[in-house]
């Protein structure tokens, strides 16, 4: 990336003492489904702290005052994808997302599980749909030979692997899906994340399958399903840009089309530089 | 035994009681902003509709002779399509910005294993749409 | 109850349980595997791994030089058949990992990229830019998805082993989601749960990283190996914890105390130079980095801040270029957890605890001494990092001894008849356990994470970078006592849907099982070697401890340490030296040709 990534955090010096400053109240929705027909919010109010993020101020509701809260998260540093939430409307990564950000705008943060998923408990949704999806673009390297380790590595540029490399940057948090309104109008659809990362496999020079994508995609469940919100470009936490890769692969779909007037069925459907073809 | 609900390739998620489905509103498009944007976007097609209409009536007024079209140019004046005109101009020029300010994410274009930015790869559409509509506002006000 | 029944089960689905699952596909497409994990496979841990893979591709290098790196960087605590093995399938595993698509990062002319690491002589480790374990995880877990024979019980939370005739027969699961308590029979299973960092206050790790398969195999009578081993990595940010990889030390950052003076060079750790050298100064060992570190703080030369003395890491003059090529998620994350760029800044960073060189006592393919069960990855201790273990070299542990196991236990599942009725009575036992000591429990008043606070700020002030007789047996105590009251805790959560403090609740429970054996293993070592350091017993002693300690739970729930004999091959132990640069490898001994 050529520009300074953004930063949330207010400066502070070492040696400034961290200051118990105000509270901030957390409006979180809460669901059981043996109580509960539908959610609702409960309140709590967390003290702010210049470091903490929302994924604290969730620890610290559950740790000292209410056990029953339930949600996931892991790694707390942006790379696992578990903690995905909406944040006031905003679908967001709650361990990236800073509680001084939030402490001028009237003090109060609305936490709420992503949109667009069932909700299993308060802030977990279900994914087995996802998943599903991701499994169905064959995320995996197509080859037609068989290379065993001891032929050695196929060659790679640094060229052909920046081709792909942005797109295979994602870490499937589902922020994109939780913002995508085809994906919450049409449940159906394959997705921001799912045609990304079929895009990473088919622009990846050792791939060969992307006639076999070109099958699952090209679809009006696929990337003629899109619309071209945007909005899934816009929250991705990773800058993978689902919304471009979805856009190549409607004109790469296009072509294809085209090219099936041309030449006869079971041509390649995409041409990429590939060292080793 | 029983084996646990997980199926090979689900396409949508079963019903399931005990799940909670937030129902999405018919006014889905109005609870942000970028939402709003996005369907006036999609409306401003409408918009290029109209003109296209408008267009295709004063061919067929000039087609059918100077009394015709007369009545054509009397008719663009009254407050109607005045109203019609602007609100469609306005919609026409923000289709054709958002327009060309997304179509080089379809066209990636790499120059010495760097992505060209998106805005580079627009200007050549804003350069020669300004080069059209001068061309053209010259011809007409000279 | 109802149950379901495989061939192969796997306990975590991380790095190293899905390579052991592809193994045991690849064995036997006809095997049923279950992967039954308690986050989503790309969730596990080794997805923040940022640093690479260590692997002998370069033709300056060999495979005797990586064994005598990582055998000199465990102090000769490594079993050295071990090490040979894993130095000889490193590479042919990342090539493999390659060859399923991982993209890995590039020379000009396409062949793989090494670079630097800490520790290791020669460059040698391969890297994703700097999500190497990101990609990997990712990468397998893609390719898991065209195996058929694998079933994933993604989200459910294994409570229990399951043995029977001496043989391990499945386990006890809880599926998140609905609440429900399940047996999971299986001929074999392959503990893959990864470290226990939690035990620790301040630690790299996430948090399921609670050590749930140790404790699953050491209640089940396997023994543990090493547990008095853990690593401190010695980059890590203030307050959250968060990990500066070894690879922007590789890449020519310097430490610097609060003067300005790169402190390493008064510790042994050679000179410094202006460009990084292999072996030396900021690319030493990093059990000694963290002891340099603590050495300086006793000094009262380095930082203070609210969370802790720090010292800096200094990237400044590696300039913006190559910070944005080779380490861009150092950047981002540095800007966004400590609002300081390391391109015109200076990084605070202390030591963290990262990695747990202990485990499950495994052989060389990852069985334990407990039929059915095997380990493969962070959770076991085979051992091949000994006393301290090198950077990049656990990502090809998982990847080669999971890939063993995976094989190993479908080879034993192949030739056992299937599982017996009977372990579903053990199954409904500890349904009845989990409902009467937690869910349905009322009268008790201890709260979690109470008590999960007080076992970390013993266990670190017991068995820390430094330890003594005299806290390690405070330690000890307050474990116990913490044990009791774990009798009395109570939740405030009783549905069945998801209920994740039940599973905190249960995550402590192995926690402290976890602690005692550390603490337990760390009285009972009276000498130092590598990450084991005792202020009392400050040398290493080859004559009575070139031993690994095991760990067995007695019946009355306390530990019994043993010690088991280091295999050694060809290196015959010797002085770990760093910083010199012109000095040679001593000679390993002659292959012995395999009879």
């Amino acid at each position: 990336m050529a520009s300074r990534p953004k930063s949330n955090l207010r400066r502070y010096q070492y040696g400034e003492q961290v200051k118990m400053a105000d509270n901030i109240t957390l409006e979180i929705a809460r669901y059981s489904p043996e109580r509960d027909a539908k959610p609702h919010f409960e309140s709590f109010q967390v003290p702010v702290h210049k470091e903490w993020v929302v994924l604290d101020a969730l620890n610290h509701i559950k740790d000292k005052l209410d056990g029953s809260l339930t949600y996931r998260w892991s790694c707390r540093m942006g790379i696992c994808g578990s903690c995905g939430m909406m944040v006031n409307g905003e679908p967001k990564l709650t361990c990236a997302t800073f509680l001084s950000s939030y402490a001028r705008n009237g003090n109060k943060i609305r936490v709420e599980p992503l949109r667009y998923f069932p909700v299993v408990r308060d802030l977990v949704t279900e994914l087995t749909d996802f998943l599903a999806k991701l499994k169905k673009v064959r995320p995996w390297l197509i080859r037609h030979d068989d290379l065993r380790p001891t032929e050695g590595e196929f060659l790679q540029t640094p060229g052909q692997l920046d081709a792909y490399k942005q797109f295979s940057m994602c870490i499937n948090c589902t922020l994109c899906y939780a913002a995508c309104p085809v994906v919450g109008l049409d449940p159906i659809f394959v997705g921001p994340a799912a045609i990304a990362l079929a895009q990473r496999y088919n622009k990846d020079s050792r791939d060969q399958g992307a006639d076999e994508r070109m099958a699952v995609l090209a679809h009006p469940e696929g990337v003629w399903g899109c619309t071209f919100v945007g909005e899934c470009t816009r929250v991705c936490p990773k800058h993978v840009d689902p919304a471009g890769a979805i856009q190549q692969y409607k004109l790469s779909a296009v072509l294809d089309w085209m090219k099936a007037f041309v030449k006869p069925r079971g041509h390649q459907a995409v041409r990429r530089e590939s060292a080793n073809d | 035994m029983n084996q646990p609900t997980i199926k090979a390739a689900p396409t949508y998620t079963e019903f399931h009681p005990r799940w909670y489905r937030p129902h999405v509103s018919v006014y889905w498009w109005l609870g942000q902003w970028q939402y709003l944007k996005f369907i006036l976007r999609e409306l401003s097609s409408v918009a290029v509709a109209v003109f296209v209409v408008i267009t295709l009536f004063q061919l067929r007024a000039l087609r059918n002779g100077p009394e015709a079209y007369a009545r054509f140019q009397h008719w663009l004046q009254t407050p109607l399509a005045i109203a019609l005109n602007t609100i469609s101009f306005l919609f026409v020029v923000f289709h054709t910005i958002t327009w060309f300010n997304l179509a080089p994410s379809a066209m990636p274009i790499r120059f010495r294993g760097k992505r060209l930015p998106d805005l580079l790869l627009a200007a050549p559409n804003y350069i020669v749409w300004a080069v059209v509509s001068f061309a053209v506002a010259w011809l007409i006000l000279r | 109850m109802d149950g379901s029944s495989h061939d192969v089960l796997l306990v975590g689905g991380g790095g190293a349980g899905l390579r052991a699952a592809i193994a045991a596909a690849e064995v036997n497409p006809k095997l049923r595997i279950a992967v039954v994990s308690k986050v989503y496979p790309m969730r596990s841990h080794t997805v923040s791994a940022e640093g690479g893979a260590a692997g002998v591709v370069k033709p300056d290098d060999s495979l005797d030089e990586h064994a005598y790196d990582t055998i000199s960087g465990g102090d000769w605590l490594c079993d050295q058949d071990a090490v040979e093995a894993f130095v000889k399938e490193a590479p042919e595993e990342l090539l493999r990992l390659e060859h399923w698509g991982c993209p890995w990062s590039r020379e000009p002319d396409g062949h793989i990229a090494v670079r630097a690491f800490g520790g290791m002589k020669k460059r040698r480790t391969w890297f994703a830019a700097d999500k190497t374990g990101f990609h990997m995880l990712h990468t397998l877990f893609q390719t898991t998805l065209k195996y058929e024979p694998i079933t994933r019980y993604d989200e459910w939370f294994v409570t229990k082993l399951l043995v029977d005739d001496g043989r391990v027969q499945g386990v006890v699961a809880i599926e998140l989601m609905s609440g429900r308590i399940q047996a999971i029979t299986a001929k074999a299973v392959i503990l893959c749960t990864g470290g226990c960092g939690r035990v620790f206050p301040f630690t790299t790790n996430a948090n399921i990283k609670n050590g749930d398969g140790m404790a699953l195999a050491y209640r089940a009578g396997a023994p543990l190996k090493d547990m008095e081993f853990v690593q401190y990595h010695p980059t890590g940010l203030p307050f959250t914890g968060i990990l500066i990889t070894e690879a922007a030390r590789a890449e020519g950052g310097y430490m610097l105390n609060k003067d300005g003076y790169r402190y390493l060079q008064d510790y042994n750790l050679g000179k410094p130079e202006p460009k990084p050298v292999l072996r030396s100064m900021e690319l030493g060992p990093r059990d000694r980095l963290s002891q340099a570190f603590v050495k300086e703080d006793q000094k009262g030369r380095t930082i203070p801040t609210p969370y802790g003395s720090v010292v800096h890491l200094d990237l400044r003059h590696l300039g913006e270029k190559i910070i944005n090529a080779k380490l861009p998620f150092v950047r981002e994350l540095c800007l966004k957890y400590q609002n300081i760029d390391p391109v015109k800044e200076l990084v605070p960073v202390r030591p963290v605890v990262h990695y747990m060189m202990g485990g499950v006592s495994t052989d060389i393919n990852g069985a334990t001494p407990l039929a059915g069960l095997y380990a493969a990855g962070e959770v076991a201790c085979v051992s091949i990092n000994g006393a301290n273990r090198l950077g990049s070299n656990s990502l090809p542990e998982c990847l080669v001894f999971g890939a063993r196991a995976g094989r190993a236990a479908a080879q034993f599942a192949a030739e056992q008849k299937a599982p017996d009725g009977k372990t579903v009575a053990q199954a409904i036992d500890e349904q009845r356990r989990l409902e009467t000591q937690f869910l349905r429990k009322t009268g008790g008043w201890e709260r979690i994470a109470i008590l999960r606070e007080q076992m970390q700020k013993s266990v670190e002030s017991g068995a820390g970078i430094y330890r003594e007789a005299r806290s390690v047996t405070e330690a000890s105590n307050t474990l116990r006592e913490l044990q009791e009251r774990f009798a009395n805790i109570s939740l405030d959560d009783h549905s069945r849907t998801f209920n994740t403090e039940l599973q905190s609740a249960l995550e402590l429970g192995f926690m402290l099982d976890v602690a005692e054996s550390i603490v337990q293993c760390a009285l009972n070592r009276t000498e130092s070697r590598g990450a084991h350091q005792r202020t009392d017993f400050p040398a290493r002693d080859d004559q009575n401890f070139l031993a690994h300690s095991v760990v067995y739970r007695q019946a009355d729930g306390s530990s019994r340490v043993e010690y088991l004999p280091v295999k050694i091959t060809r290196w015959a132990p010797g002085e770990r030296v760093y910083g010199e640069q012109t000095k040679e490898q001593p000679q390993a001994l002659p292959v012995r040709r395999a009879s």
